[in-house]
């Protein structure tokens, strides 16, 4: 008899039709460690989250805590084993109280009489534990997404679980606050609770976890202890082959300015930013989340009603009013949120391939449909997509290939300036560095590249010159030579 | 031609369970004692066609305003409104019939700028904003005819609802016109494209470029011209404008696109299944006259069917992973 674990995993296998999903995956969690699920999109990390939280049923495999089989077959056996999961997506009532969220469904009081005071008195001291500055009696559609994250987990931890999971929880919050949500881990830890934490983020890997499990095709090939390996061991186990150039950039020499903006403003986050991109450059604008990056290019692409300052394009002054003007100068935008702001979800590859070219294919009510082909296939190559064909509905390709559709989309309309949102948000480790060697590619064919990122190694590696905003300004610029991540710190927060 | 060729097996392979369903009926209806004799005849194929036409027109624009993530209540009151105002142009200004045609459907066309216009200022949601014009528009018509239907027996003005173009009805071959103008609108164009860009996600399709307001404007225009001219059409067959036509059209119309299996959350829809919908509902209201149902039972019937329907093709995309 070895180690009794907090939770063993065995043998788990579940198939969907025509596809084994997850097929013999072994985890086991000790109590009081933080275990990282790595793996690529798609491995299986989900599947085997939604096994353990009772959503999906699993054909074989065993399920153990503390040295006891249990028997989950639903959300509350789940519940009441001790597992509580924080969703990658929010699944928070808008319209309710942080409180009300908090006990949904579980109120105090009884049916028809309850407690709202009891309630909000209670998630209050919960909030105030964590030392989550939230009050529990503001409504949930007034917080940020990374309070509603912090929410999320206080209800999480509410159920007094001895198994917490965490899947992606920063995807979407600051630096400031995934310290925050840290001290939040490490406090539970400390209590005995063991947790699962999934993220696509290495760096985070060797400051929060203990040990690692990595997932690939539907299996788990590994598990290492975090201060024993490094990163390129966990990369060539996600992938199952070694990578050798993780960041793939050739720096040259830059040509003249090709985009330059002048004190832009939009009367609300941004309040003066100025910067120039040369021709084939990559310049990457760095900054804390609400620094007003993504602000700032939304109004150079004409997004902003009422947007101040200057914008000169190959040293013409422009004034952009739309993304259709935008997009005839040759700026193209690959907005930040895919599925709000990027997606068309319910249509196929091939629309959301050429909805910003239809001029190239659709004329006098003739619809070319083998050019409209011919222009998707080029993308998808060019992008190496992996899509089961061209009518697949977007909306079940993973996000890394989700992303590589919207990219191709706006490289489509042949733009001189690419202005890429957080281009690697959700998108796993083979198709971020599939990314960056194609942002290599046309930056050395003479396009010009603005990337915002708040993930500082891409950033660092990726970049000409840095910009870093605080609070709607430009407060430096660092060259390729001198960036660290401590000088754009320190930028961050001046 | 090969190309059309594959445009047709889509097209059965996308509709196939609503073609069964559509087929089945009139099977039945061919078989059935009391109606074996008449349903399959000429005079009751153009009978169908005829009465069903203002709901074709009416289905058509509201599958673009559907696939937009909205919808349009006010239709059933333009069909009044404008088949007065067509009647009253001739009988109490003596205008010729095609002008007074012209301004019916023109006053469809305001109404639906108008919608659009606030829908896209206002940001209020379509639903409400044309439930208000739909009663809005009603009283405009029984202020205009105070509530007296309008009168008008001239043979032109007949000819659009109750007149012939060989053997054929004329509202039948404006009914295929119509159509097939729709079909190359949304199929065969940039507009087109953005209506389901839009109604898939706005935001993405300002990003795209896309002018969000303009494509709402057009696509509700659109669909006050077919009110318009499915006004004109009702009041020419009923030789009179009365302000009480239209009542619950808009309701048969989203029956007819939803049966038809567009997607009551926007982005996806197809005019092709509209079509075999609006034919289900005609079909439908006529085997159970034929058939000498109660008029109050037909509703009940009626709406057990359009369940039925969709439920069907929920199952089906269901299914198919959709």
């Amino acid at each position: 008899m070895g180690e009794q674990y907090l939770l063993e995993m065995k043998g788990i296998s579940k198939s969907f039709p025509g596809v084994k999903a997850l097929s013999n995956v072994n985890l086991q969690l000790r109590a009081g460690e933080v275990h990282a699920l790595l793996g690529e999109n798609g491995a299986g990390k989900s599947t085997l989250i939604k096994v353990l939280g009772g959503i999906y049923h699993a054909e074989e495999g065993e399920i153990w805590i503390e040295g006891q089989q249990v028997n989950i077959d639903g959300v509350v056996s789940s519940r009441n084993a001790g597992v509580s999961i924080v969703h990658q997506e929010l699944v928070l009532v808008p319209y309710m109280t942080v409180a009300e969220n908090i006990f949904l469904g579980r109120e105090a009081g009884g049916k028809f009489n309850i407690k709202r005071r009891q309630m909000t008195e209670e998630a209050q001291k919960l909030l105030d534990t964590y030392e989550m500055h939230i009050d529990a009696d503001t409504l949930v559609e007034k917080l940020t997404i990374a309070q509603q994250q912090m929410v999320e987990i206080v209800k999480a931890i509410s159920f007094n679980s001895k198994i917490l999971v965490m899947d992606e929880p920063t995807s979407s919050i600051s630096d400031k606050e995934v310290g925050f949500l840290f001290d939040t881990m490490r406090t539970l830890t400390k209590k005995g609770v063991g947790i699962i934490y999934i993220s696509h983020k290495m760096s985070e890997l060797e400051e929060i976890c203990d040990r690692v499990t990595v997932m690939r095709d539907g299996q788990s090939v590994g598990t290492r202890v975090v201060k024993e390996t490094n990163k390129d061991d966990l990369i060539a186990l996600m992938v199952g082959r070694e990578l050798t150039n993780y960041y793939t950039r050739d720096f040259q020499k830059p040509g003249e300015v090709i985009l330059k903006g002048e004190h832009i403003a939009d009367g609300k986050m941004v309040k003066d930013a100025s910067f120039e991109l040369h021709k084939g450059e990559i310049v990457g604008f760095a900054g804390l989340v609400g620094a007003g990056r993504s602000e700032t290019m939304k109004a150079v692409f004409g997004l902003t009603p009422d947007m101040k300052g200057e914008v000169y394009v190959e040293g013409q002054q422009v004034h952009i009013k739309s993304p259709i003007e935008a997009l005839k100068y040759g700026i193209a935008l690959v907005p930040e949120s895919r599925k709000e702001e990027g997606l068309y979800l319910v249509q196929d590859v091939q629309f959301n391939s050429t909805i910003e070219v239809l001029g190239q294919f659709i004329k006098n009510f003739r619809v070319n449909y083998k050019k409209e082909e011919e222009i998707t296939q080029k993308y998808i190559d060019m992008m190496n997509t992996k899509t089961p064909s061209q009518q697949q509905v977007i909306g079940n390709l993973s996000g890394g290939n989700q992303q590589k559709v919207m990219i191709g989309r706006w490289l489509a309309t042949d733009p001189k300036i690419l202005i890429l949102d957080e281009p690697t948000r959700g998108v796993d480790v083979g198709a971020k560095a599939e990314i960056y060697a194609i942002m290599n590619e046309l930056v050395k064919k003479g396009m010009s590249i603005i990337m915002i990122s708040s993930e500082m190694p891409e950033i660092i590696n990726m970049s000409d010159r840095v910009y870093v905003m605080n609070d709607g300004r430009v407060t430096g610029c660092l060259d390729h030579e001198d960036v660290t991540q401590e000088k754009i710190m320190q930028l961050a927060a001046k | 031609m090969a190309r059309f060729k594959n445009g047709v097996v889509k097209y059965f392979k996308d509709n196939i369970g609503i073609i069964i369903a559509l087929l089945a009926m009139c099977v039945f209806l061919i078989i059935f004692p009391t109606t074996r004799s008449t349903f399959l005849t000429q005079k009751n194929i153009f009978n169908i066609l005829r009465q069903n036409a203002s709901n074709l027109f009416l289905a058509t624009g509201m599958t673009m305003v559907i696939i937009l993530g909205g919808i349009d209540l006010s239709v059933g009151s333009v069909i009044a409104l404008s088949g007065c105002v067509a009647a009253g142009c001739v009988v109490h200004l003596g205008m010729p019939e095609a002008a007074a045609f012209l301004i019916a459907i023109g006053i469809g066309a305001l109404v639906g700028m108008a919608n659009g216009l606030v829908i896209c200022k206002t940001n209020i949601p379509p639903f409400i904003v044309t439930l208000a014009s739909m009663n809005i528009v009603k009283g405009i018509a029984l202020v205009y005819t105070q509530g007296a239907p309008i009168r008008c027996m001239t043979d032109a003005f007949k000819f659009p609802g109750a007149g012939y173009v060989g053997p054929v009805p004329t509202p039948v071959i404006l009914m295929l016109l119509i159509f097939v103008i729709a079909i190359f609108l949304v199929n065969r164009t940039h507009f087109g494209r953005h209506i389901y860009a839009v109604g898939g996600n706005a935001q993405a399709a300002r990003f795209s470029g896309i002018n969000v307001s303009k494509v709402k404007f057009w696509v509700h225009t659109f669909i006050g011209i077919m009110a318009g001219i499915a006004g004109v059409v009702v009041a020419s067959r009923l030789y009179s404008g009365q302000p009480t036509a239209g009542d619950g059209a808009e309701m048969d119309a989203i029956a007819a696109v939803v049966v038809g299996g567009t997607s009551m959350s926007g982005g996806s829809g197809r005019l092709g299944g509209t079509l075999i919908g609006v034919l289900i509902i005609g079909v439908l209201n006529n085997g159970l006259n034929l058939m000498g149902v109660d008029s109050n039972w037909q509703y009940i019937v009626k709406g057990f069917v359009i369940l039925l329907a969709v439920y069907v093709d929920f199952i089906r995309n269901r299914k198919a992973g959709r």
